[in-house]
C-alpha cells in the first residue's frame, strides 16, 4: 500500500509548487491511473511517490509519504528503491547504461537485489517472454528503436517483481501489440498483489487496466474515483484529457443525430469483436 | 517543391549488423501527407533518416527532386528536408527557447526581420510564443517535444518529417501537431510522419505506408489499409485498425477508418 497525505512539492529553484495538497491511497493489488494535461504534475507525482523527489532531486516536500503504512521520511533512496520501482517517461533514462546486451539489461535490476542466481534468471526469462522481446536478447540496448527500448525498460522493471510500481507513460512509444503486452503485464502484476500507479495519455488503455483514476490539474487532485465513472466524466475533457473512444463516438453520434440505440449496438458489436480476438 | 524517391533502399547498421531497412521502393510526391506505421523496430525511423542524409544507404538510392542525395551534404539536404526526432532531447541544446528555434533558420542564412518572423511564426504554431526566454529544460517533456518541432518548422523546409510527433502529448498538444501538419499541407509542403496512433494516422493523412521487418508490406489510403480484407495482414505486422473501422465492419458498412466516416455512414444507412 502507498499513501500520500496532504503532499505538496516544489522543485529546487521553482517559484511555485508542482504538487499541492495531494492525498491518495493505493491499495495492494490496485491499479490507479493518473490523467491530466501536460505539466499538470503527473510526472512530479511519480517522482514523489517513488521517493526520488526530494531525495535525489532536492526541492521542498511537505506532507507525508507512507509505504505499507510506514513513513518514508528519513529513508535513503537505495532503501526506498527496494520497495518502489519507477519507470520513467523516456526509456533512454531508464536503461542502466552498463549492460551490453538486452538480456543483461533485464537481469541488471534483479542482480542488484541480492537474490539467488536461479531466481534472477527465472525472473529475467519470464519478463523477456512477457514482453515478447526474446528476439532482442543479444542486441545492444543503446542500439534499439525507441519502442524496443521502452519494452526492454519495462521488462527490467517486471524482473524486479516490485510490490509497488510507478509507471510514467509506459506505452508512449509502443505499437498497439506492445501496448497490449504492457497492459496484460500490469494486470498480472496487480493480480499478484502489487500496487501500481500509471500515468498515461492513452485513456483507452487506462479504461482497460485501472481500478481507479485520478485527474490532476495545476498540481491538485480535481477528480478521483472508480475508473469507468471518472473516464466518462465530461469534466475530464475540460482538464485537457481526451475522452475514451466509446464516449467520444457516443457524443459525435448524438451531435450528428444518429439514434442512441444505433451507436450502442455498434459499440457492443465492436466490443464482442475485441473479446473474440 | 521536391518529390522524394527511395529506390531499393537497404540499410544495415554497421554495429550489430542489423538489416533495419531491407529493400524499400517508395515515391512520395510533392505536397503529399504520408503516414508510416509498423511494429516497434520495423525500420521506420531508420528509413526516414535517409531523407535528410543523416543515414546513407548501404545499397540503393535516395532521390530528392530527382537528384541522388548521395552527392549532397546533410547541410544541403536540410534546406529541403526538416526532420524532427522522436526524442526531443537528441535535438535540443540551446539555453533558451528562442535561441533553439533560431539555430536552424540562422544556419540557412536568415537574418533580421526575416529570421525574427520565422521564429515568431514557428513558436506561435506550437503554442510556445510566451516561452521564448524560457530555458528548454524548464519545459515539461511534451513542450520540449513541441519546441523540437518548432525549431524544424522555422526552417520552412519543403518537406517535414516527423518521428512520432504525438507521443506524450495531451489532447491540446495532439491538436497543435495536427494543425501544424494541416497548415504545412495547405502551403503545399510534403509531410511524412511516423506514428503508432492509428486515429491520428487515419484522420490526418491521405496515404499510409505499413512497414514490417524493414520492408513496405502494404500502402494506400486509410480506407484501403484499414479495410477488412487487410486486417489479417495488419495483424501479422502487429498492428490493428482504428476503432471506427472495427465498428463499421461489424455494422456491415464500407471501410470507415475515422470517426467522421463512421458517423456519416451510420447516419446515412441507419439513421
Amino acid at each position: 500500500m502507498l499513501t500520500l497525505e496532504g503532499v505538496s512539492y516544489r522543485y529546487a529553484g521553482a517559484t511555485r509548487a508542482s504538487l499541492r495538497d495531494v492525498s491518495l491511497t493505493l491499495r495492494d493489488g490496485e491499479v490507479l491511473g493518473v490523467v491530466g494535461r501536460s505539466e499538470a504534475g503527473k510526472s512530479t507525482l511519480c517522482l514523489v511517490v517513488s521517493g526520488l523527489a526530494p531525495r535525489t532531486l532536492g526541492g521542498t516536500l511537505s506532507g507525508r509519504l507512507l509505504i505499507d503504512g510506514r513513513d518514508a521520511a528519513g529513508r535513503a533512496m537505495h532503501d526506498m528503491a527496494s520497495d518502489v520501482a519507477i519507470g520513467f517517461q523516456n526509456p533512454g533514462t531508464q536503461l542502466s547504461g552498463v549492460a551490453t546486451t538486452v538480456y543483461e539489461e533485464v537481469a541488471f535490476g534483479p542482480m542488484n537485489l541480492g537474490i539467488g542466481r536461479d531466481q534472477v534468471l527465472r525472473r529475467t526469462e519470464s519478463s523477456i517472454d512477457a514482453l515478447a522481446i526474446r528476439v532482442l536478447v543479444d542486441r545492444d540496448p543503446d542500439r534499439l528503436s525507441g519502442g524496443q527500448q521502452q519494452l526492454v525498460a519495462i521488462a527490467g522493471l517486471l524482473a524486479l517483481a516490485p510490490r509497488h510500481l510507478i509507471l510514467d507513460e509506459p506505452t508512449a512509444q509502443l505499437d498497439p501489440a506492445g501496448t497490449r503486452l504492457v497492459s496484460d503485464a500490469i494486470r498480472r502484476l496487480a493480480a499478484g498483489g502489487a500496487s501500481i500507479l500509471i500515468v498515461e495519455q492513452k485513456v483507452d488503455l487506462l479504461a482497460g487496466v485501472c481500478d481507479r483514476v485520478m485527474a490532476l490539474d495545476e498540481g491538485r487532485v480535481t477528480l478521483e474515483g472508480q475508473a469507468e465513472s471518472v473516464l466518462a466524466n465530461p469534466a475530464l475533457h475540460a482538464l485537457g484529457v481526451a475522452e475514451p473512444s466509446p464516449t467520444r463516438l457516443r457524443r459525435l453520434a448524438t451531435e450528428a443525430g444518429v439514434a442512441a440505440r444505433t451507436i450502442e449496438v455498434a459499440l457492443s458489436r465492436a466490443a464482442t469483436e475485441a473479446a473474440d480476438a | 517543391m521536391p518529390d522524394l524517391a527511395l529506390e531499393g533502399l537497404v540499410h544495415v547498421y554497421r554495429e550489430g549488423g542489423v538489416r533495419a531497412v531491407d529493400g524499400v521502393d517508395l515515391h512520395i510526391g510533392a505536397g503529399e501527407r504520408v503516414a508510416i506505421i509498423g511494429q516497434n523496430g520495423s525500420g521506420k525511423s531508420t528509413l526516414v533518416r535517409h531523407l535528410n542524409g543523416l543515414l546513407r544507404p548501404t545499397t540503393g538510392r535516395v532521390l530528392v527532386d530527382g537528384v541522388d542525395a548521395a552527392g549532397r551534404t546533410v547541410a544541403q539536404l536540410a534546406r529541403s528536408v526538416g526532420l524532427v526526432f522522436q526524442d526531443p532531447d537528441r535535438q535540443i541544446f540551446a539555453g533558451s527557447v528562442r535561441t533553439e528555434v533560431e539555430f536552424g533558420p540562422r544556419n540557412l542564412g536568415l537574418r533580421g526581420d526575416e529570421l525574427r518572423s520565422s521564429v515568431e511564426w514557428a513558436l506561435a504554431a506550437v503554442g510556445l510564443e510566451s516561452d521564448a526566454k524560457t530555458n528548454p529544460y524548464d519545459l515539461g517533456a511534451s513542450r520540449r517535444k513541441l519546441l523540437a518541432l518548432a525549431s524544424v518548422l522555422a526552417m520552412r523546409t519543403a518537406v517535414l518529417v516527423l518521428d512520432e510527433p504525438t507521443t506524450g502529448q495531451d489532447e491540446l498538444g495532439v491538436q497543435r501537431v495536427r494543425s501544424v501538419i494541416d497548415d504545412a499541407h495547405g502551403q503545399g509542403r510534403t509531410v511524412i510522419a511516423i506514428s503508432h496512433d492509428m486515429r491520428f494516422v487515419a484522420e490526418g493523412f491521405e496515404r499510409v505506408v505499413v512497414m514490417h521487418s524493414g520492408r513496405v508490406v502494404l500502402e494506400g489510403a486509410p480506407e484501403r489499409v484499414f479495410r477488412r480484407d487487410a486486417w489479417d495482414q495488419l495483424a501479422s505486422t502487429f498492428l490493428e485498425p482504428p476503432l471506427p473501422a472495427v465498428i463499421g465492419d461489424r455494422m456491415g458498412l464500407e471501410s470507415t477508418p475515422t470517426d467522421a466516416m463512421l458517423i456519416r455512414a451510420l447516419s446515412r444507412e441507419l439513421g
